[in-house]
């Protein structure tokens, strides 16, 4: 396992910051359209990490005109241009599917300042 | 056609500058030792090598005679060629007449026989998977109605053949029974990477096998073209 750890080491990014399920984060993403390359921000709650070393998963969640949209990034994918942490949310668990059932005001993630535990 | 020993250390996933994420099996080639060269004009009457992976305790006592664990004929085959350590495993390559000179008995063959961008074949022992059913070991679909009143049929195969005539089984009818821990073949794999350093490859897609087994690569049989990996540089038509 030692050599494939190596391996991911490389392509692991050190640039992305911490976070979990319920904060609120903007990914920058990169889009190709054609031959233009311009970057799109997707702004929601994260409400699921998965997965581990460079397979490692996150998906996102957004009300985009009323409608539910969820986002399934690669932690480490190139395409990422940053991802910047909006707000830290205070959720018990750990992924946050319960969202899709709840609308509007119920549907909030209540936050907190400060990160709780270890970082 | 070159060919290697490696052992399977297990797959992950590395993205191109891109952001395509691309699966990859990787193999250790340790180094392959070259034990025997045979040539068409030889005796033998076909050219191939035979190359030697993976290491052999020495049996070390006070007062004894130092020993491998291995036997005594299996040890000949490395001492004769004048090699020092045996390789617990041995595989026979068939190479062509004119790349024969490429190798030295003694000397090493490592992952750089291969370059990133062509195609290989991957030979190991797949996964033992025991006495299955025709379902997991054929793709049968099995019942197509699990109610209306089925019992106790949802994983069979059905009719096996006709009646009074021929009044048997044709040969070769796909029925249950041992799958799996078979010699088997993966085509056309992408070599994605080649870390000649560690002696690895990267190879795109699985291997046949656990991982810790022992695979040969070779260069693949059907496709001898190469193609961009998506890695810089881009890699040259070799």
């Amino acid at each position: 396992m030692n050599v494939i750890s190596q391996i991911e080491e490389r392509y692991r990014r050190s640039d992305i910051p911490e976070f979990r399920p319920g904060d609120l984060v903007r990914v920058h993403v990169r889009i190709r359209e054609g031959e233009k390359e311009r970057i799109q921000v997707f702004e929601g709650n994260v409400i699921n990490r998965s997965g581990g070393g460079t397979r490692e998963t996150f998906t996102v969640r957004k009300i985009s005109y009323g409608v539910g949209v969820e986002r399934i990034f690669p932690v480490h994918s190139p395409r990422i241009e940053k991802i910047e942490v909006a707000a830290f949310g205070r959720v018990r668990r750990a992924k946050l599917y319960y969202l899709r059932k709840l609308r509007g005001k119920a549907a909030r993630v209540r936050t907190r300042r400060q990160r709780k535990g270890n970082v | 056609m070159r060919g290697l020993i490696a052992r399977k250390l297990g797959m992950t996933q590395v993205y191109t500058p891109d952001g395509k994420a691309i699966p990859v099996t990787v193999l250790h080639t340790g180094p392959n030792v070259v034990i025997q060269k045979k040539s068409a004009n030889g005796k033998d009457g076909y050219s191939a090598v035979k190359l030697g992976f993976g290491d052999v305790k020495k049996l070390e006592k006070d007062g004894e005679e130092p020993r491998w664990r291995m036997n005594a004929p299996r040890v000949g085959v490395f001492q004769k060629a004048g090699i020092e350590n045996p390789r617990r495993v041995v595989v026979e390559i068939r190479v062509d007449e004119s790349e024969l000179d490429r190798y030295e008995v003694g000397g090493m063959v490592s992952a750089d026989e291969f370059v990133a961008g062509m195609f290989i074949d991957a030979t190991g022992t797949s996964k033992g998977r025991g006495f299955a059913g025709v379902m997991k070991r054929h793709n049968f679909h099995g019942a197509k109605e699990q109610s209306h009143g089925t019992h106790e049929n949802f994983r069979h195969a059905g009719s096996i053949g006709a009646s009074a005539d021929p009044a048997r089984v044709v040969r070769g009818k796909k029925m249950p029974g041992q799958y799996g821990d078979a010699r088997s073949t993966s085509q056309n794999l992408h070599v994605i990477e080649v870390i000649a350093d560690q002696n690895l490859l990267l190879v795109k897609g699985g291997v046949p096998g656990a991982t810790g087994g022992i695979i040969i690569v070779r260069s693949a049989t059907k496709n001898r073209s190469t193609k961009p990996t998506g890695f810089e540089p881009e890699v040259p038509a070799e």
